[in-house]
């Protein structure tokens, strides 16, 4: 029988007391763990979110931080827009040549690279058009190459599946050029499905309609990124919509589209009345990435942001501070939880003193006596704390599906945050701390005047 | 095998002052004796035995315990002294309610050596005849049967000398016969002396050797100073 066995002996003896004592604490453990697991699913759903297959995005001078939330993020106001000019300048001169005679525009266009062309090399350059809302969700006005080449998931090289049906095309005979893909979360909310018509609204959530719906060709498997609350309409179709063509200069040159006479297809919108909310840009070197970001922000026409850092510069400065608020919060409810013990083991201490003067009769030395209070305060550490880690992992991991359905962060039962494994000695030497008071009236105690009672 | 000499026990009063409630001359028991001291209430009989178990230290003079001088012992070292050579049986029992009537007695082996023999402890439950009830807790006992746990723990850590306060006053008369045979056969048994506190003739008439406190103190009792 050691003095472990005797304070355990004490802890179930006192099972009320010490069941509400271990609960207070198991509470706060829990809700400690369960603050940090929020922390690091929050940090890591950003982090990876930001991650999505290029690596610079580039859109009008301005906030970059606005840039980075409304092209990545699908959230705020878009800054304002680029010329599709601004677009061309990442391909090389054939492809922009190819462009003037597609869309019409300066012929000069199509006579030289583009300035950034060499620093794209074999990546890829994404248009994206945004303003417009279906319901809540944002319209995203973007070409094929967005679920060919965008990748996602923790290691980047998850390509787009689609749930049901397929992307969308520039143009096709059925659809022309009005078709459009939802993210998973706009489908299970909207209860749409392919082949059913979409209405975009211009400006915002309330708008009004532009009078030309979009078929939804394919529903988006879940990403557990903003793509999943989104609703992809071919660029093309999105600029013939009302409203989204940009007036020409007077002093614009321009030469019309070449067009096949046997061309029944709707005209296009020429290249000087076209314009990009933003553009996603993967460098085929990723060296060349910081000289291209250098010199679009040299320009003077537009800005080029790396999301990564702005979403680490964003929860450094905002949603980190909150989060380590929160979690302070939580971690003196622990300490307040903690002080419970304190208080309990040392209420109980005037029952008690007369066992302990029995203990002191039968041989027990002060040390001793002290030990089994300090004792007593760690089992209620250990149970309480194990006891609200497993409470949180359990609370956690029942909330994955709907946690990866947001996120797409998939949390394991025992998946352990960042700072987590520092918790349980924390609440051992706060316990132990507060075991202290009580153990050393326990130390106090008289024998003689004790047992005379 | 206990020696007293020109022992003096004072307390600090509240109101300051000392007041005296022991002065003993000189007392002694013998190796195995059986020693009944019996005095009036208040005559800090109690208090004696507190000293002589190393509870209590003296003011001044001398206590000798199996050759072992305790007033020159720490407070650790008497700690250690009680609970390798004294058993202590209290008028209340004293028995801790949270561990059941074995863990009780085992309580007695743990602060000695620390080296708890459950068989020696089924052992003296058996011979207090509550080997059926070891599991009990104290509350689940009757009173007699409480202070036969006691004894028990009293003799778990193989003490030299057994200290009885009261032992009978809170049993009933019928269990007083049973606890008191038990506390000297067991003591005799096992070669063990045995200092016995009581009010009462009939049960200091049970031993071999009567003290009357008033006789080993100078401090008259309720009239001390």
């Amino acid at each position: 029988m050691n003095l472990l066995f005797i304070a355990w002996r004490n802890f179930r003896y006192r099972a009320l007391s010490s069941f509400l004592t271990t609960l207070s604490l198991m509470l706060g453990v829990g809700l400690v763990v369960m603050v940090m697991a929020i922390y690091g699913i929050i940090s890591e759903a950003f982090v990876r979110n930001a991650a999505v297959g290029y690596n610079l995005v580039v859109g009008p001078r301005g906030s970059a931080l606005q840039l980075t939330l409304n092209s990545v993020y699908y959230l705020s106001q878009p800054i304002e827009n680029l010329p599709y000019t601004e677009y061309m300048e990442f391909f090389p001169a054939e492809e922009r040549a190819k462009m003037v005679r597609e869309f019409g525009g300066d012929p000069k266009l199509g006579e030289r690279d583009g300035v950034y062309a060499g620093f794209v090399g074999d990546g890829y350059a994404i248009p994206l058009a945004l303003g417009d809302y279906f319901g809540e969700f944002r319209v995203v006005g973007t070409i094929p190459d967005f679920f060919e080449k965008l990748r996602h998931g923790p290691e980047v090289d998850q390509p787009f599946t689609f749930r049901e049906g397929r992307a969308l095309e520039t143009y096709n005979e059925e659809n022309q050029y009005f078709e459009c893909v939802l993210g998973s979360r706009v489908a299970a909310q909207s209860g749409m499905k392919v082949g059913d018509v979409m209405n975009p609204t211009h400006g915002d959530p309330e708008g009004k309609g532009h009078g030309q719906g979009f078929t939804v060709v394919g529903i988006l498997a879940p990403t557990g990124t903003p793509n999943d609350r989104a609703v992809f309409v071919n660029l093309e179709g999105f600029y013939l919509l009302e409203g989204h063509a940009k007036p020409i200069e007077d002093d614009a040159v321009i030469t019309l589209p070449e067009r096949d006479p046997d061309d029944t297809r709707p005209p296009l919108l020429m290249i000087p009345e076209r314009e990009v909310t933003s553009i996603l840009v993967r460098n085929g070197n990723i060296m060349h990435a910081p000289g291209m970001q250098n010199r679009i922000n040299e320009s003077g026409r537009a800005q080029a942001a790396a999301p990564i850092g702005e979403i680490n510069k964003l929860m450094s400065v905002i949603v980190g501070p909150l989060l380590s608020a929160l979690l302070v919060i939580t971690l003196i409810t622990c300490v307040v939880a903690a002080f419970g013990v304190l208080v309990a083991i040392y209420n109980s201490m005037n029952d008690r003193r007369r066992d302990i003067a029995v203990m002191r009769a039968l041989g027990a030395r002060r040390g001793s006596v002290t030990w089994v209070i300090l004792f007593e305060s760690l089992i209620i550490a250990i149970i309480g704390g194990a006891a609200g880690w497993l409470l949180a992992h359990v609370a956690i991991y029942s909330a994955g599906t709907f946690i990866e359905q947001q996120t797409g962060v998939q949390v394991g039962l025992f998946s352990v945050s960042q700072f987590e494994w520092l918790l349980l000695p924390f609440v051992l030497v706060l316990s132990l701390m507060a075991g202290i008071v009580p153990a050393m009236a326990a130390y106090r105690t008289d024998v003689g005047s004790n047992l005379s009672a | 095998m206990l020696t007293i000499e020109n022992l003096i026990k004072k307390f600090q009063q509240p109101g300051g002052g000392e007041l005296t409630v022991l002065d003993v001359p000189k007392f002694e028991i013998a190796s195995a004796e059986q020693v009944a001291l019996i005095g009036e209430s208040g005559g800090g009989k109690t208090t004696l035995l507190h000293l002589i178990a190393g509870m209590l230290s003296a003011t001044s003079g001398s206590i000798r315990v199996d050759n072992i001088e305790l007033t020159r012992l720490s407070e650790q070292g008497r700690d250690r002294f009680r609970a390798a050579t004294i058993g202590y049986v209290f008028q209340t029992f004293n028995l801790l309610p949270a561990f059941s009537a074995v863990e009780n007695v085992k309580l007695g082996m743990t602060f000695g050596s620390g080296r708890v023999d459950s068989e020696r402890a089924l052992d003296l439950l058996d011979r207090v005849g509550l080997a059926e009830r070891a599991n009990y807790r104290p509350n689940q006992l009757s009173v007699g049967q409480q202070q036969r746990v006691a004894i028990a723990r009293a003799l778990a850590g193989r003490p030299k000398l057994l200290l009885a306060d009261e032992p009978t006053a809170n049993v009933d008369p019928a269990s007083a016969d049973s606890v008191l045979d038990l506390i000297i056969d067991s003591c005799r048994s096992e070669s063990i002396a045995l200092l016995m506190v009581t009010h009462s003739m009939d049960v200091a008439d049970r031993f071999e050797r009567i003290e009357r406190l008033e006789d080993i103190n100078r401090i008259p009792a309720l009239k001390q100073s």
